[in-house]
């Protein structure tokens, strides 16, 4: 056991503050809305050739070329955090599809997405669950039918966030009716632009539109406008899903997100007592906190497994089930807390941190159900972790 | 940066296991607690030949001058067998004699310790919490009052004994000393009323300034419950997997059923960071990091709650079996049960938490 960092990484965290400190007035404020503004991409392409963003990305297709190191990578989201400067561009077409490219696209493929899609100049979305298609991802009906060069696509797709923005989808399709239902589906990439695509929005309990529903009606996509082979779709996008699940739950984030509790019940009264001189809320504090520090020992623990190159095994398979539940509890202690002031959400007076409670309390919610849902997490645990045998299949009716 | 143990303190954890798992198994755990005591005897004495007793004793005075994640280590794999050992007493003798003891005191106690020649029972429960106005008082080298629940005095020779300031004193197991054993849930623990009436006893006069001295004790023996207690609830999730891979009802194993699987699944992500969280609080100890004391509290109450969940769980996978004497599941889930209320019950040991946060 040692958690102490070697002076080769002090020194790179010294050079990755210093870097940060002199080219702060670079960075772009809140004034700078939207995904492409002008400050904001070049603040991304500013952080990419400081290798501060896509640092790991081969230089050929717009990285920065950098070997994987994972303490660099954290110290540079510590030197982030600590300053609050924006870090890079955090989205599903760098997440997700950047990744899968790398893997498994064409050359012309890395070539044309990989650098607009670092840069924040071409923004994606994935369009993988359907209304029939949730946790049995697999059985999803959006079709795809060969006319000559292209694929006819109908169908829709649903919980597609950022589809208004977008400039193109990553998007499973069934290519083939006749194969069973996991080797029947294509990963096909395309235009958001295409004609045939209606996007409604989705507005989900926090009243926000989050997400949005994505129509197809015979939608007109080349052939060549796959990644991987017809049909092997579901490996394709399993391989991003495994990338999506290691987004999800950031055990530091839980931290500030419990001292900022801290700080709202040293500051809330109620009857002129501070709600941290409860003794039943500070006991739900503290109880919290000590979930939030096992989370945060455990993603020690997961980070020393990867820069070993080993498998984290079960402490790596319970980060998202365990970190979206904590998240969730976090913001129901604070909207405990705050008690009726708790309920306030929107423009009204009394609101506290701008209605935020409320807005994660609902939203965690949302993550817990995303992104494989507590339930098939807990498959999953039972599965690979502790070697449980899988649900028998029911015979056909 | 490495979190994770070292192939020594793997190696050493498992030389204990395999040690437990021949010597200790559940017939033999069994007999322990139905009074068997040359049983328990035999026990003790081949893990103080594994070297137990001088783990945390400073090489200087005979020890392997290890650190608390290693007793750590040792601890969990004691509760994962439910394994009758005096290790916690001895453990904690050590580090109350090593940062309170004057140099020459620890010259005279820490290489016995190591050698075998004392062994060590702890009187401190009442520095914690006093029920019945019980505790110990100290006036010119006499000790008076009782202490209610002492650990691993049976076979002691000598007790270590917090009085109600919070100062450790030393006083021999001898007539000086009425012992009334408790019959409790956990018949793997020995824990007993003792009475003193003017005990002849030695001050531990290093740095014995009231509270401090007691709390390092404390502290430490948090840790070691804490984590004797992820031994305790790994065996019980492990036992209740493989009851799930080979019972069957309705033409299938029963771990075949979402409803059990998920179960299984909850213990699992339960433990793992609380594992993770008792190795670091460990390791914040033995280096002396600030959120040390923080960190050990909340290893310790909430191994109390997730050890609860656990042991209730794995019983209830286990179904009609998990509640017969005849598993023996029981011996689990009463050793969590034990180490959730010995050194504070975790509703007490999160107060403790909040007072050094400046929250209480």
């Amino acid at each position: 056991m040692d958690l102490s960092l070697s002076p080769e990484y002090e020194a790179f965290r010294d050079e990755v503050a210093s870097l940060l400190a002199d080219n702060q007035d670079k960075a772009p404020t809140q004034n700078d809305r939207g995904m492409k503004n002008q400050k904001r991409l070049d603040w991304q392409k500013w952080l990419i050739e400081h290798g501060l963003a896509a640092r790991t990305i081969p230089q050929d297709y717009g990285g920065y070329g950098a070997e994987p190191d994972i303490l660099k990578s954290r110290i540079i989201a510590e030197e982030f955090a600590r300053t609050g400067l924006p870090k890079g561009i955090a989205n599903q077409g760098i997440s997700m599809l950047v990744p899968t490219l790398l893997e498994l696209g064409t050359e012309a493929q890395k070539q044309a997405y990989i650098r607009p899609t670092l840069h924040g100049e071409m923004v994606w979305c994935q369009g993988y669950s359907e209304p029939g298609a949730g946790s049995d991802l697999a059985s999803l009906a959006t079709k795809g039918e060969i006319d000559g060069d292209d694929y006819i696509i109908n169908g829709q797709k649903i919980w597609t966030s950022t589809a208004k923005q977008a400039d193109m989808i990553f998007c499973l399709v069934r290519t083939e009716p006749d194969a069973k239902k996991h080797h029947g589906i294509s990963y096909l990439i395309f235009s958001m632009d295409t004609p045939g695509i209606e996007i409604r929005p989705l507005v989900d309990m926090t009243m926000n539109a989050n997400f949005n529903e994505v129509f197809f009606t015979d939608v007109r996509v080349p052939r060549d406008q796959i990644v991987g082979e017809p049909g092997k779709g579901w490996q394709v996008a399993n391989a991003t899903l495994t990338h999506e699940r290691g987004m999800l739950g950031d055990p530091n984030a839980a931290k500030t997100r419990l001292l900022a509790i801290a700080e709202l019940m040293q500051q809330e009264t109620i009857n002129g007592e501070r709600l941290i001189d409860n003794p039943v809320f500070r006991d739900r504090l503290i109880t919290l906190q000590a979930r939030v520090y096992a989370m945060q020992a455990n993603g020690l623990r997961v980070m020393s497994s990867r820069i070993k190159g080993e498998s984290a095994g079960m402490a790596g398979l319970i980060i998202k089930l365990q970190g979206c539940e904590l998240n969730h509890e976090l913001a129901r202690l604070a909207i405990d807390a705050m008690g009726e002031f708790g309920l306030l959400y929107g423009d009204t007076p009394y609101l506290r941190d701008f209605g935020a409670w409320q807005a994660k309390y609902m939203y965690d919610l949302g993550l817990i159900i995303g992104g494989g849902t507590a339930q098939i997490q807990k498959n999953i645990i039972s599965e690979r972790g502790l070697g449980m045998p899988r649900e028998p299949r029911p015979a056909a009716v | 940066m490495e979190f994770g143990l070292s192939d020594d303190q793997r190696m050493f954890q498992d030389s204990i296991k395999g040690y437990l798992d021949s010597a200790a198994p559940l017939d033999t755990v069994r007999e322990v607690a139905d009074g068997g005591l040359a049983k328990g005897q035999d026990i003790v004495s081949g893990l103080t030949e594994l070297g137990l007793d001088q783990v945390l004793v400073p090489e200087r005075h005979g020890g392997l001058g290890l650190g608390l994640l290693d007793a750590a280590l040792i601890q969990e794999a004691l509760g994962s067998a439910v394994a009758p050992a005096n290790f916690l007493a001895t453990a904690l003798a050590i580090v109350g004699i090593e940062s309170v003891g004057t140099d020459v005191q620890q010259s005279e106690w820490l290489p016995k310790i190591a050698a075998g020649e004392v062994r060590f029972g702890l009187a401190i429960a009442e520095y914690v919490g006093a029920r019945e106005g019980a505790g110990v008082t100290a006036s010119h080298g006499l000790l008076s009052g009782k202490s209610l629940f002492a650990m691993d005095t049976q076979n002691a020779t000598h007790v270590l004994v917090a009085d109600t300031n919070g100062s450790l004193h030393i006083a021999a197991m001898s007539e000086g000393v009425a012992r009334c054993p408790h019959a409790t849930i956990d018949r793997t623990r020995d824990l007993a009323e003792l009475v003193f009436s003017d005990t002849a006893s030695v001050a531990l006069t290093g740095e014995n300034k009231p509270g401090i001295a007691a709390n390092r004790v404390v502290q430490a023996g948090r840790l070691l419950l804490a984590a004797d207690s992820v031994g305790a609830a790994q065996t019980m999730l492990d036992k209740a997997v493989e009851y799930a891979k080979e019972r069957k009802q309705f033409n299938r194993v029963i771990g075949s059923f979402q409803s059990v699987k998920h179960l299984c699944a909850e213990m699992a992500a339960h433990l793992e960071p609380a594992r993770a969280l008792v190795w670091h609080a460990a390791h914040a100890v033995d280096e002396n990091m600030d959120e040390a004391a923080v960190m050990v509290c909340l290893a310790k109450s909430h191994l109390a709650e997730i050890g609860t969940f656990i042991a209730r769980t794995s019983t209830e996978v286990h179904g009609g079996m998990g509640f017969t004497d005849l598993v023996g599941l029981h011996y689990w889930f009463k050793r969590i049960g034990a180490n959730r209320q010995l050194l504070g019950s975790p509703e007490r040991v999160r107060e403790d938490a909040a007072r050094l946060q400046g929250w209480a």
